[in-house]
């Protein structure tokens, strides 16, 4: 069971990928599907290995990611 | 498990930004209107904002907002602080509203020791116009108005602001920082924290200068922006404290 | 009890704002207007007001231009060249509705000019104070008792219209002095609740709660500046009530000398001596300069009147073409000028009426 989760608000995303080389883990990556402004948001690739550390969150320019542990 | 990262009330809800992918403008709203919530005074705080890629903020924070005309934020908040001293009031400012056509107001502020914040971005282009020198552009670089790159001989050397208003006595807190990792970005909203609570102490004159990068107008993707920032504009603008007259740093 | 001084016409008119509830004053030293911000910076920490020396006029009328949008009484003074700076601020406060007060104590011009009084900007008061074509009601004594009248009266009219008033002056009533009576005090308890009804209105940009923001707002994005025009065309129509005039023995007159602030006085003493010669003179003086009582010149029985002399302290001549708008060709319109800081003279009007009369009577 992971120890943290991370809700990635898709419309928000503009795909800069500051989360994606912050995490730790590598929990992150951009997705395959667009959002309605046309960027390919990130998702949770491997959400088990979360540690809800926040790191992401704290990177994200555009307040996109909320985080859980 | 419990939330430990939310999205600030500072900013409105479900409103995305008008900022370019990767464009660390959205970082610094985020930490502005989380340390503020923090100290409780989101009713209290009223945002004067600059022109610029600053001014797609008025349509993103939730708190009370005063435009300035380009240059003019430190007088106007002057304006208001003088008025209204129970307001928590900032400035927000990019490199060429602070550093260029507001460098006569931001350093007789500071002169001054206003009691104000001034949140202060420095890319080192002009962004909103699309891509023009700045003060700050980097020796080298090249912008629209500086097709060749920038020469000293020429356009003189990039301004060094933290600096410039160390040279004077009323300053209560000048740093330089960044918000290219997540350990950045804390220590950056510590930095904004300290700024509004001298504030909220009438400590007076307390400005944040945030390195950031301008993807867009540097042309490179976010990732590599934060590259040639690390490489280029931190070896030119060094991040630290400036002055701290709490912390003895004169 | 009316409250009847002795008093130097720009500390008359800082002593007038500050009864009317002036609390923050910003200005940049400038001759002929330095007793203003000198009797300021005595004066409002007496009535736990703000005084600030800008750094320039540009960051005083910004300064300004945030202490209207908290909610404050606000005023700032310049002269002329002065005044030329302070354009940008007065454009915004215009574009974001903010209620401010600028007198300008005019000297010569253009560029630096000179230190000696002219009315070398009225263009520049009544048609273009800054970019984007708004309009402000433009206010022009004539003494120093109108000054303190005019300055007290324009903080109303400011609030009421939510917009820049300039009181247009010159460096002769802004330096003599005159007996004068004052105005009552505002209390601080009318002030404060003028502030709290700014702020209801919207206009004030400080202490809402999230989600209850007020922004201000010099401009607009997509369609909200042509919403944001028409609302102060709008505005600007329901002027015609405050046009101010003093005409003065116009009725039969067959001469009729235009004349605003100093040059009125001036050529309302000619006008007594050419009456005493029995030729039919009179005076038309506007007293709003902006809104322009153009009707006042447009409706004059021109069957009776044979020619106007425009007597202003400015050379080119400026107020003559809103004179000539007006007047549509209907009789001969001369003109009697100095300029550069010179004064006119009683003899220099009644030569150039003389000339007049000679030609049309």
């Amino acid at each position: 069971m992971a120890k943290g989760k991370v809700d990635i608000n898709p419309e928000f995303c503009k795909s800069c990928e500051y989360c994606v080389v912050s995490c730790p883990k590598k929990c992150l990556a951009v997705g395959e599907k667009v959002n309605s402004k046309g960027y390919l948001y990130v998702v949770s690739a491997n959400p088990d290995d979360c540690i809800g550390c926040a790191m992401c969150a704290q990177v994200c320019p555009e307040g996109a990611i909320e985080v859980w542990r | 498990m419990d939330k430990v990262y939310k999205r600030t009330l500072g900013i409105q809800e479900g409103v995305v930004s008008g900022f370019c992918p990767g464009c660390m403008h959205g970082t610094a709203h985020k930490l502005v209107g989380e340390v503020v919530e923090e100290l409780g005074k989101l009713d209290k705080l009223v945002r004067v904002e600059g022109v610029g890629c600053c001014g797609l903020g008025q349509a993103y924070v939730s708190h009370d907002t005063i435009i300035a005309a380009h240059g003019r934020a430190c007088a106007v908040a002057t304006g208001v602080k003088r008025c209204s001293p129970d307001s928590l009031v900032y400035t927000y400012q990019g490199d060429g509203d602070l550093a260029s056509i507001g460098l006569d107001e931001t350093v007789s502020a500071a002169n001054r020791g206003e009691n104000f914040t001034v949140i202060f971005i420095n890319n080192g282009i002009y962004g909103m116009t699309g891509g023009q020198m700045a003060p700050t552009t980097l020796i080298g670089m090249k912008a629209t108005t500086a097709p060749f790159g920038r020469k000293a001989e020429e356009h003189g050397y990039p301004m060094h602001v933290c600096e410039v208003l160390a040279q004077l006595k009323a300053p209560q807190f000048l740093v330089r920082t960044t918000v290219d990792t997540p350990q950045n970005v804390i220590k950056t909203r510590k930095y904004i924290k300290q700024a509004f609570q001298n504030q909220i102490d009438g400590k007076g004159f307390s400005l944040v200068e945030i390195v950031t990068t301008c993807p867009t107008n540097w042309g490179f993707t976010p990732k590599d922006s934060i590259t040639f920032l690390r490489e280029n504009m931190l070896a030119e603008f060094p991040v630290g404290v400036y002055r701290d007259k709490d912390a003895g740093i004169e | 009890m009316a409250e009847r001084v002795f008093m130097k016409g720009c500390e008359a008119i800082a002593e007038a704002a500050v009864r009317a509830g002036c609390r923050f004053f910003a200005g940049y030293p400038i001759t002929p207007q330095n007793e203003i911000p000198e009797y300021m910076a005595r004066r409002q920490p007496e009535v736990g007001g703000v005084f600030v020396q800008g750094e320039s006029e540009v960051a005083s009328v910004n300064m300004l231009y945030g202490a209207a949008a908290a909610g404050a009484r606000a005023m700032s003074s310049s002269s002329s060249c002065g005044i030329s700076l302070y354009s940008e601020g007065i454009s915004y406060c215009a574009s974001a509705r903010l209620p401010v007060v600028v007198v300008n104590v005019q000297r010569g011009g253009p560029g630096i000019g000179a230190i000696q009084p002219a009315q070398q900007d009225y263009f520049q008061a009544t048609k273009a104070s800054g970019n984007g074509g708004f309009k402000m009601i433009v206010l022009a004594p004539a003494t120093v008792q109108e000054c303190v009248d005019m300055v007290y009266e324009s903080f109303e009219l400011a609030a009421r219209d939510n917009n820049p008033v300039l009181v247009l002056t010159d460096g002769v009533i802004g330096t003599m002095m005159e007996p004068v009576v004052l105005p009552p005090m505002k209390s601080d308890e009318e002030l404060a609740a003028l502030k709290e009804s700014f702020k209801v209105t919207g206009r004030a940009c400080i202490g809402h709660p999230v989600g209850q923001r007020a922004t201000c707002f010099p401009g607009s994005v997509g369609t909200g500046q042509e919403i944001a025009n028409k609302e102060a065309e709008k505005m600007y129509a329901t002027w015609d009530k405050d046009v101010r005039v003093e005409e003065y023995l116009v009725d039969d007159a067959e001469i009729i000398f235009a004349a605003y602030g100093i040059s009125a006085r001036i050529s309302k003493a000619v006008v007594k001596q050419l009456r005493a010669e029995g030729i039919k003179a009179g005076m038309i003086r506007p007293i709003t300069v902006s809104p322009f009582p153009y009707d006042t010149f447009a409706n004059l029985d021109f069957t009776k009147v044979k020619g106007i002399l425009d007597v202003e302290m400015s050379i080119p001549a400026q107020m003559r073409f809103d004179v000539d708008h007006a007047v549509q060709g209907r009789c001969p319109i001369q003109e009697c000028r100095r300029s550069g800081g010179q004064l006119l003279t009683n003899d220099q009007v009644l030569e150039a009426a003389r000339a007049l009369i000679k030609e049309v009577l």
